[in-house]
């Protein structure tokens, strides 16, 4: 190496970074780069975009952009929730030139993409999650998220009709709200069939541990469980794990059913095809972004997996109907009198919360019928 | 109580599966790093291997339609890891714990890599054999379905430390490990030594990854092994070098791990966090216990880099 070609080791650190990130891009996408887009929009996932889970709904969601004239799409899976989003969003805007990004995991938030807002104030980001609020932060920036617990809700109608020993049980990750609001959707779904049905859930303490929620699954229909479902980042091992034992299921995220044909019942999936294709349209007619953006079942946000081959015949009428309900609007999960299973009051006689409520999102108990604690 | 559940038995009954299900991977890699250890080298990467393992496995299973070939090539797999980490070290002044760690990231990612198209398929289980099939009870006997590399595992601890005792390649190992000096006035040379030890212990952590994909959990994702090959080294070390200590270790850590899962299914839901740090509390415990300021580890190898 001669004196006039000497590489400091920020500016190394710098050029490799980036060529391993254009690498990256380039290899997905070799043709990317070869049009002259009008628009470039970009997606990081936390996990592996094929997790039969959250990421591979998101990945489902941007794939479904790809056929769009004029449009690219760059992807980068397995960056983890620190200083990396925040290189892979620079490379993203820098090398590839978009002009939206989509973040989708909780912890990209803050301080991630905020740093990101401030110093690109021409790239949108928008954040899936609940965290964008229009007092404290950018107006590039904002959130997305769908009302998925009405999915669960229908998920225990079909689990109420076919559960024999009146138990079910639910492998959950962490006792935040939007899982809180899953577990007790999932409950009073099968309770709107069966009053005497309880919900036994196992929280693993992590996204994703796949030995963990394996156990979990085993401990559950150990003791009689005989329809599970879970809120985990990748239900591939409960789902497996659960058929294999002899259990039927419910699936969430994505749909499941060809990991068990047979005990899949049905599940509620997230739709964010329908979401990111607002999003591009707006961006390539050159439409204002909205900041605040959530749906349900009735927009499309949210659908459900087919039902599966073992759900009989009084279980699909009331799915129907309960469905046809939910698409009309104003049906409420969490209606009094409902008490929590710790017995305090959470709604009292003809109080009810609609989806877009926003005492839910701050959700903290578990409703009477579930058995487990937050703590 | 009602008939389809079994109440509170199903905590024993937990811990003992979970003892027999979850700690196959731990006792394959742990005895594979005893044995690499024992020879006075550390091999931190067994991690990546194990990680590989699991996809070499899953996806030979996968085109074959065979989990045993898919374990064979796991072994392969493995013993390719072990030996490229062995011969990197035999050159002076290279830090085998460095390039551990860099095998270990090495081998994770070239496994994200390769197992990126068999994420969605599914592969042939390894089979298991119902030792509960005496018991009417189906919980029991889903407990008791043990899988043959269960088995072999148990066997192979104790056919290992009765070799280290009791035969020549086990004492060559031993004075490899304990002293290179020594070894090298038998005539023995120690950089050969090592390279199999290291390979071997490789090959064996790669079964331990086709445990984990070809049958508990059972299928092949990026977070399939959530650092059970670091904690597999370290339990070694808890295990004070000893075969036997590992399979017991690894019992330990299987059965503590199905404490909080169990736990919460028979309705005792507070403080769940607490019984999932319940293994790493009992290492703590015993490690603290055990020590002593005036001598080092008992068992230790004398030639490890950590020791020395």
């Amino acid at each position: 190496m001669t004196a006039k070609f000497t590489l400091n080791r920020r500016e190394l650190l710098k050029t490799s970074a980036a060529g391993a990130a254009l690498g990256l891009a380039s290899a997905s996408f070799p043709i990317g780069r070869a049009f002259a887009a009008s628009a470039t929009v970009g997606f990081i996932y936390v996990g592996p975009k094929d997790d039969y889970g959250y990421n591979q709904a998101h990945a489902e969601g941007a794939a479904s952009l790809k056929g769009i004239e004029g449009l690219s799409i760059v992807e980068e899976e397995n960056v983890p929730e620190t200083v990396d989003v925040q290189k892979t969003m620079e490379s993203m805007i820098n090398l590839d030139g978009a002009s939206l990004i989509f973040p989708t995991s909780f912890g990209y938030f803050d301080p991630h993409m905020l740093a990101m807002c401030t110093k690109f104030p021409d790239v949108q980001f928008r954040h899936c999650g609940g965290m964008w609020n229009k007092d404290k932060h950018p107006k590039n920036a904002g959130s997305y998220f769908g009302y998925i617990g009405v999915g669960q809700y229908l998920n225990g109608v079909v689990a109420g009709h076919t559960t024999k020993t009146k138990k079910l049980g639910f492998v959950a990750a962490k006792p935040i709200p939007q899982v809180l609001l899953n577990i007790n959707s999932f409950l009073l779904g099968a309770r709107s069939v069966d009053p005497t049905i309880t919900c036994q859930v196992i929280f693993t303490g992590e996204w994703s541990l796949a030995v963990k929620e394996a156990e979990a699954t085993n401990a559950l229909v150990d003791q009689g469980v005989d329809v599970i479902t879970c809120h985990v980042d990748s239900p591939k091992v409960v789902v497996e794990t659960a058929a294999g034992r002899g259990a039927f299921v419910c699936g969430y995220h994505a749909n499941q059913s060809p990991l068990a044909p047979e005990k899949y019942l049905t599940g509620a999936e997230w739709n964010w095809a329908k979401v990111y294709k607002m999003f591009v349209d707006d961006l390539v007619a050159g439409n204002p972004l909205p900041n605040f953006t959530r749906g349900g079942l009735a927009d499309g946000f949210v659908k459900m997996s087919p039902l599966g081959p073992a759900v009989g015949e009084p279980a699909r009428k009331q799915f129907d109907a309960t469905l046809a309900e939910m698409m009309k609007g104003g049906f409420a999960v969490i209606k009094g009198p409902l008490n929590s299973n710790k017995g305090a009051v959470v709604a009292t006689a003809g109080q009810a919360f609609l989806e877009n409520a926003i005492e839910l999102e701050s959700m903290d108990y578990l409703v009477d019928g579930v058995v487990g604690s937050t703590a | 109580m009602d008939a389809s559940g079994i109440g509170l038995w199903g905590v024993p009954l937990a811990i003992l599966g979970g003892a027999i299900r979850v700690s196959t991977p731990f006792i394959f890699v742990s005895l594979g790093e005893a044995i690499t250890e024992r020879s006075g080298r550390i091999n931190l990467g067994l991690e990546g291997t194990l990680v590989f393992g699991a996809m070499a496995a899953y996806a030979v299973a996968v085109i074959t339609g065979s989990p045993w070939l898919g374990l064979v090539a796991a072994a392969f797999a493995g013993l390719c890891f072990g030996l490229f980490h062995g011969w990197i070290c035999k050159f002076a002044r290279v830090n085998d714990i460095a390039i551990g760690i860099a095998l270990m990231q090495f081998g994770s990612g070239l496994a994200f890599f390769f197992g990126k198209p068999f994420i969605q398929p599914s592969a042939p289980d390894l089979p298991a054999i119902p030792l509960g099939a005496w018991s009417d009870i189906p919980q029991v006997q889903a407990a008791l379905d043990v899988n043959v590399l269960f088995l072999i595992g148990a066997a192979l601890a104790v056919f290992l430390w009765w070799a280290f005792r009791n035969t020549r390649a086990g004492l060559i190992v031993r004075v490899v490990g304990d002293s290179s000096d020594a070894a090298r006035a038998m005539g023995l040379n120690p950089n050969t030594v090592r390279l199999i030890a290291t390979g071997v212990g490789g090959a064996l952590a790669g079964i331990g990854g086709a445990y984990l994909s070809l049958y508990y959990p059972g299928s092949w994702t990026e977070r399939i092994s959530s650092g059970q090959g670091l904690m597999a080294v370290a339990l070694v070390i808890f295990a004070r070098w000893n075969p036997l200590g590992c399979f017991a270790a690894a019992l330990l850590f299987g059965g503590a791990g199905a404490l909080g899962p169990a736990l919460q299914s028979v309705g005792v839901t507070q403080g769940y966090y607490l019984f999932y740090a319940a293994p790493y509390i009992l290492t703590l415990v015993i490690m603290i216990a055990t020590s002593s300021p005036s001598r080092s580890l008992a068992g230790a190898p004398g030639e490890l880099s950590i020791t020395k």
